[in-house]
């Protein structure tokens, strides 16, 4: 593509991308002002985890592309093939050899590895947001540390409801300090983020915010001690790859309401049947059959 | 290329030059101890290849630098100025301060950011004469145990940890390798 | 059996075809150039420049007719292309009390140097709809008068002179610029007018309306509303003088509004101001009283009394692209946290009906 920079971006938006990274690694879970681009896609599509990439790639980087988990999903098609055309990255599909992973909604299946960079795309960055509107209110409780309102309104949920339904966008502190929201993944995907050896980069395009979590961060979901934290998803295993401990999607299969519950993590499914698993409703292995 | 002339040592190919030297710059801070190479780059003596290429990939005329002690020449003044257009400025309204260790202190010259804006904080680029992972022991977000660094000294640093959110952040550059200590990590002497 | 549905890039060059095929019509209909939608879709061209914050009106034609004249979409288009645009300059700032007008007005005054010129107004038309236009009929000249020969001052230069509006001193402080650097708040006015002057012009209607209707009320006459050509000049340091390198058709709109004044200010008149690229009458006169209600904490007057007075909701909600972009984001797939709700709310529903029957 002729007349734009490598990775689209023009330098000094870069630059000024690459010094908030590295206030945001400096500071974990705080949320860093940056002065976000208008890009060539609508707010809500993934603007600032597009910019956060962007600002990070190298002509050396393997690029995946997830949305829900998936590496086909119409969005992260598009978000994928953008890169491809504007910074000319190999991209690939398989977790374990991507160096950068731009998701949206999951974390992958596969655990990460020290060296692999997984950049969120976030919609609203501020987990005080649903409690106090304004940025003024919030950003003076961040700075002093004034989670109580979070207690409070997650302590009525219990009352309420004999449990906390926030079901994703679930709550985290970081090294007990920033309450920090880790984009609308489901809290099954919660502990994936404490201790893990992949840095994670948030980006929020339209609220113009990026916070980060270096690797071997210390995050713990919000709970009481009576209340335990408790990841969970759809008591069923994947109907394709029989995977029993894997996030599931629910699919509609016909007109009498009928359902199936498939791997979310495209990529994790196809490696299980890669291997021979099988689920009660597989197909021959795709793969194998070609 | 002779370092010396303030029109060159910059980037050969200025976009995927200064994504690479930031991504060894990302790595270095997001994993404290852990030292990186940068390439590249050249700039007038003092600095090294890491400085240069840190200042180009990071500096430009948003970002008032400040240049200390020894570090502070009409080649580099000139050369900063032709390759980034960054602005000089003294200590409290730099973003980024270079020089050495004696050079740049006390810490408490330097913007440490607010209790709301712990962000607008500078980063000081500090040049030392060796840099190899023994030294004080690190521990914090970054490290999965624990990393030794070849600090200058402990004291400052623990004091720096103290305040966080607030605080300055560290590159430390020799020749052509850089490591980093963000405010974060807690640091004892070895 | 199952095989979960692929070809996501297929699908979507085939939605790409189809729309470029919707967008063109029927082809035995001739083909619309920007030069037309340019000269005779003139007011939609310029809503699209003042939102999409970048004078061209050919790029605005063609933005319009590639996003098949939704405006949102085309200063999507614009905006998109303008943040890639190496800045190579500023210009000195305008003058628009140097304005050529082809419309200047004032309900403050009758009469008043330079006169009240109509222009080409839709105010007094009578709204039926002229059936002879479907024709494509010649259009009878306009009667030409001599150009205005003596200056136009502006009307709240007036009423400065008598001390009976509130002074705003000009300033030689570097304007921010909200499209260079994340908003932080409180916003100065500048700031604010900026967000205003690339607002969504339903926003500021609405918003404005509020405030006539007593949702932070401002009592404002339209002072001045003028529409004109203001030379752009250019400082060039190698030559040390202001070089003109051409002019831009604006509009400006003061308001005059009442102000009872405060402890530390006499009772006076304050402004609005409300200023937009192209002829932009409607959104000049909205900005402008939006503008002097979000005046209202510095003036210390009582705020909270209506939307519009409230800085961070204004700021944070008229951009129509950050709003349109959220707003329909939610068509995007959101299976993940919607199995995770339903799931969530099946167990508590259970748990419900189970707690029913044990108490039956």
């Amino acid at each position: 593509m002729t007349g734009y920079t490598f990775a689209y971006l023009d330098e000094q938006t870069k630059r000024m991308i690459r010094r908030a990274l590295l206030k945001a690694v400096a500071i974990p879970g705080y949320q860093v002002p940056f002065s976000s681009r208008e890009m060539p896609m609508p707010y809500g599509w993934g603007t600032g985890g597009v910019q956060v990439t962007a600002a990070c790639l190298t002509p050396e980087d393997r690029l995946k592309v997830i949305d829900q988990g998936a590496d086909d999903t119409t969005n992260a098609v598009s978000i994928r093939s953008f890169f491809r055309k504007v910074a000319g990255v190999a991209t690939t599909e398989a977790t374990a050899e991507a160096t950068i992973i731009q998701t949206r909604h999951r974390i992958p299946e596969t655990p990460l590895a020290e060296g692999q960079i997984l950049v969120f795309q976030v919609p609203i960055p501020e987990p005080l947001r649903f409690l106090e509107p304004r940025e003024t209110e919030t950003r003076k409780m961040h700075a002093l540390a004034d989670y109580g309102l979070m207690h409070v309104r997650l302590y009525e949920d219990i009352a309420r409801h004999g449990a906390i339904t926030r079901a994703y966008a679930y709550p985290v502190q970081v090294e007990g300090r920033y309450v920090m929201d880790p984009s609308p993944i489901p809290k099954f995907d919660n502990p994936k983020l404490h201790r893990s050896p992949a840095l994670m980069l948030f980006g929020a395009g339209r609220e113009q915010r990026i916070y980060a979590l270096p690797p071997y961060t210390e995050v713990r979901s919000l709970d009481f001690e009576d209340y335990p934290f408790e990841p969970t998803k759809a008591g069923h295993a994947c109907a394709l790859c029989g995977d029993d401990a894997s996030y599931l999607d629910e699919v509609i299969v016909d007109d009498a309401g009928g359902r199936m519950f498939v791997c979310s993590d495209t990529d994790h499914c196809r490696s299980r049947r890669a291997a021979g698993r099988r689920g009660t409703m597989a197909a021959p292995f795709e793969d194998a059959a070609a | 290329m002779s370092a010396a002339e303030p029109l060159t040592g910059g980037f050969a190919a200025p976009a995927p030059d200064a994504a690479r030297a930031f991504r060894a710059i990302l790595e270095a801070m997001a994993q404290p101890g852990r030292i990186v190479r940068l390439a590249g780059a050249a700039a007038p003596a003092p600095a090294g290849p890491a400085l240069a290429a840190a200042l180009l990939t990071l500096a430009d005329g948003t970002t008032p630098v400040h240049l200390a002690g020894d570090h502070d020449t009409p080649a580099l003044r000139a050369w900063l100025r032709f390759h980034t257009g960054a602005p000089l400025m003294p200590r409290a309204g730099a973003a980024f301060a270079v020089g050495s260790w004696a050079a740049l202190l006390p810490l408490s010259d330097y913007a440490a950011g607010t209790a709301e804006y712990p962000d607008r904080s500078a980063t000081l680029i500090v040049a030392l004469d060796r840099l190899e992972p023994a030294g004080a022991r690190l521990t914090g977000p970054g490290i999965a145990a624990e990393a030794r660094l070849s600090l200058p000294e402990t004291a400052a640093f623990r004091a720096n940890a103290a305040r966080f959110p607030l605080g300055v952040d560290f590159l430390f550059v020799c020749g052509d390798r850089l490591a980093a200590l963000p405010r974060s990590i807690r640091v004892e002497a070895a | 059996m199952y095989v979960a549905v692929k070809g996501g890039e297929r699908a979507i060059a085939a939605a790409h075809a189809w729309l470029a095929e919707e967008r063109r019509g029927d082809p035995a209909v001739p083909e619309l150039s920007p030069d037309q939608i340019r000269e005779q879709l003139r007011l939609a061209v310029n809503r699209v420049m003042a939102e999409g914050s970048l004078y061209d009106p050919d790029l605005a034609a063609l933005a319009l007719k590639q996003a098949r004249g939704d405006a949102v979409e085309a200063v999507f288009l614009i905006r998109a292309f303008r943040t890639t645009l190496p800045r190579l300059a500023a210009s000195r700032p305008l003058d628009t009390a140097a304005m050529a007008c082809d419309r200047r007005i004032s309900a403050t005054f009758k009469d008043a140097p330079g006169g009240q010129v109509l222009g080409p107004t839709f105010d007094y038309t009578h709204r039926l709809i002229d059936f002879a236009l479907a024709a494509g009929l010649p259009v009878p000249p306009a009667p030409v008068a001599p150009p205005q020969a003596g200056p136009m001052p502006h009307i709240t230069g007036f009423l400065d002179r008598e001390g009976l509006i509130r002074p705003e001193p000009p300033s030689d402080a570097e304007p921010p610029d909200l499209t260079r650097a994340p908003l932080a708040l409180p916003a100065d006015r500048a700031l604010r007018l900026q967000a205003l002057a690339r607002a969504d012009e339903g926003f500021l209607l609405a918003l404005a309306y509020s405030t006539q209707r007593g949702y932070g009320s401002t009592h404002a006459f339209v002072g001045e509303l003028r529409i004109g050509r203001v030379p752009v000049a250019v400082e060039i340091p190698e030559l040390g003088l202001a070089v003109e390198i051409g002019e831009v058709e604006l509009t400006e709109c003061e308001t005059v509004n009442q102000f009872a004044g405060s402890k530390s200010e006499p009772p006076q008149f304050t402004r609005g101001y409300g200023l937009a690229l192209g002829m932009n009458e409607r959104r000049t006169i909205a900005m402008a009283l939006v503008d002097r209600a979000l005046c209202a904490r510095e003036l210390g007057e009582d705020v909270g009394r209506g939307p519009a007075q409230d800085e961070e909701f204004v700021l944070s909600h008229c951009d129509n692209i950050q709003a349109s972009g959220f707003l329909e984001h939610i068509k995007l797939p959101h299976y993940v946290d919607f199995q995770s709700e339903s799931e969530g709310l099946r167990a508590r529903r259970a748990a419900a009906l189970a707690g029913r029957e044990a108490a039956e």
